[in-house]
């Protein structure tokens, strides 16, 4: 289980973004945060890897205190993230970045294995740079294989629909049940698609830095569906499902 | 053969006991073995220090080692090799050069490469240059590579200065005849007070001559690499200059890519970026588990592989 217990952050010029944001997920669900742009979602996700430091608050993961640890040592405890924005790297191939996450050299079946769940085909891609020649729907999808590759405990995917085409959305979705059917951890997703949302066990909402609600899907899904309803969830409807 | 001579050329060489193909070992300035083969003869030059290197016509698939190395301090190596590649042949030409001191001497190599490509003929070159060594001499590596690319010929350049090495200037220019390419690929390091300086100039004299130069370098510490490319279209071709420097800790890169379009049709392009490792790549490798240290170094490793 994964619980955030009275976080806050602020932006370097003093912004104050999460404002005593508690949450808790679960072991074995497949979690949507969702909300409108700007609430706080993607802070909240970096806040998870380590990537940003909380102002102050706890964090804990299966009852141990990982509020100080880095992002090094959360991804030793096995916390995952994929980036809304991939990074590329010249010189370092697929081949490359896919053994790194995993830890271990990997026969091209092995590499095969991870990169079909995500739509590429190993023998055209496990040799090419991870740069600027692969388009942004491929490295968005090897950003996704890099973190599938790590088989961890926690694996947070910040809005991974941005920037690809609809066929490689579909494909995500199908990775995404995929990986709930197998699911041994816990699954969080940063997102505003209603597919997404739709595939989830249990959605949160943030929004001025504090989760706003939280509950099953479907229940969830009637609020965020309902054009009242909303308004009594979040102070701002922006970039939610309206 | 000395066993220093050994350890530096499994470094900079593919040799493991022996070399599959023709070789010259050049040892300290004097020849430390070589052969020759049916097809590749190699021969002293007799007014200057250095080799001839004639590879006969229709030659596939063979490889010609001729490696330097420098294996104490108070030596300084000049040696001039010519290579003359048939028509057709499709040959490897590994060179490279490994300096070792354990003193405060300077050692210095100085290769002086002549490339002559007839019609239609292709080669890979292959050249690593080291230094190794406790010595606080300068260890210095000064190549100049000159090149004429006959019609249709094909020369790819994989050259490589991995560590150890103080100070280098290296100086290469090609004349590229009609339907010619010339593709190079430079990695550099520079470390601690090191410099290094590198100059292209590569004339695009043919009808479709091609030449494809990328320089990719990393300057850390307090040392200096400078990179001056000159590419000179003077008939429909195509040219393309890129240099991707890393710089950490106080290193400084100076980059001037020219271009010179003498031709209506000659298409050139430049490209040059210059800095330091994105934070997001640190990140994204810390991600997968990795220190900052280890992602720092392969984030490097994979730039300059």
């Amino acid at each position: 289980m994964l619980r955030l217990e009275n976080i806050y952050w602020d932006t370097p010029n003093g912004t104050n973004v999460l404002n005593g944001l508690d949450l808790e997920i679960p072991d074995g669900k497949l979690v949507v945060i969702t909300g409108p742009n700007g609430g706080g979602k993607t802070t909240l996700a970096k806040i998870i890897a380590g990537i940003y430091t909380q102002k102050s608050g706890r964090i804990m993961l299966d009852g141990e205190d990982i509020t100080e640890l880095d992002i090094t040592q959360r991804a030793e405890k096995g916390i995952s993230f994929a980036f809304q924005q991939p990074v590329r790297f010249k010189g370092i191939t697929v081949r490359k970045l896919i053994e790194l996450a995993s830890g271990n050299t990997m026969s091209e079946h092995e590499l095969c294995e991870i990169l079909s769940k995500v739509g590429l085909c190993a023998r055209e891609y496990i040799n090419r740079e991870v740069d600027s020649t692969l388009s942004g729907g491929e490295i968005k999808r090897i950003e996704i294989a890099s973190v599938l590759a790590r088989h961890t405990n926690v694996s947070v995917f910040d809005e991974p629909e941005a920037g690809i085409d609809l066929w490689s959305f579909s494909n995500l979705i199908n990775v995404f049940q995929e990986m709930r059917k197998k699911l041994k951890g816990t699954l969080i997703i940063i997102s505003h698609q209603e597919r997404i949302l739709e595939i989830a066990d249990e959605i949160a909402v943030v929004a001025d830095g504090r989760i706003k609600a939280m509950g099953k899907a479907d229940e969830m899904m009637n609020i965020l569906m309902n054009s009242n309803g909303i308004t009594g969830v979040c102070s701002k409807q922006e970039g939610l499902l309206k | 053969m000395k066993k220093i001579t050994e350890d530096l050329l499994r470094q900079i060489s593919e040799w493991d006991g022996e070399f599959k193909g023709a070789y010259n070992i050049r040892e300290d300035g004097a020849c430390a073995g070589r052969m020759s083969s049916d097809n590749i003869k190699i021969e002293s030059k007799k007014d200057q220090p250095g080799l001839e290197i004639h590879i006969l016509p229709h030659t596939i698939g063979e490889t010609v080692s001729i490696p330097a190395c420098v294996t104490h301090g108070d030596v300084d190596d000049l040696v001039y090799n010519d290579f003359y590649v048939g028509e057709y042949a499709d040959v490897t030409i590994v060179a490279g050069c490994g300096i070792h001191t354990e003193t405060g001497e300077p050692a210095r190599h100085n290769g002086i490469h002549r490339f002559f490509l007839k019609k239609g003929s292709k080669v890979k070159y292959v050249e690593k240059h080291i230094g190794t060594g406790h010595g606080t001499g300068l260890r210095s590596i000064d190549p100049v590579t000159e090149c004429v690319l006959e019609e249709n010929s094909v020369l790819e350049m994989d050259t490589a200065q991995i560590g150890g090495v103080d100070r280098t200037s290296r100086n290469t220019k090609a004349e590229v005849g009609a339907g010619a390419k010339l593709l190079i690929r430079e990695r550099i390091l520079t470390e601690k007070e090191q410099t290094a300086n590198t100059e292209f100039e590569v004339e695009l004299n043919g009808k479709d001559s091609g030449v494809d130069l990328i320089s990719r370098s990393v300057a850390r510490d307090n040392s200096r690499q400078g990179y001056h490319s000159v590419i000179i279209g003077n008939a429909p071709c195509t040219g393309h200059s890129e240099c991707d420097a890393i710089i950490s800790e106080n290193g400084k890169v100076d980059a001037a890519p020219e271009l010179h379009a003498h031709d209506n049709d000659a298409a050139l392009i430049h490209e040059a970026a210059i800095g330091k490792i994105a934070g997001e790549q640190i990140l994204k490798l810390r991600t997968l588990g990795l220190t900052e240290e280890q992602a720092e170094a392969t984030i490097i490793d994979g730039f300059l592989s």
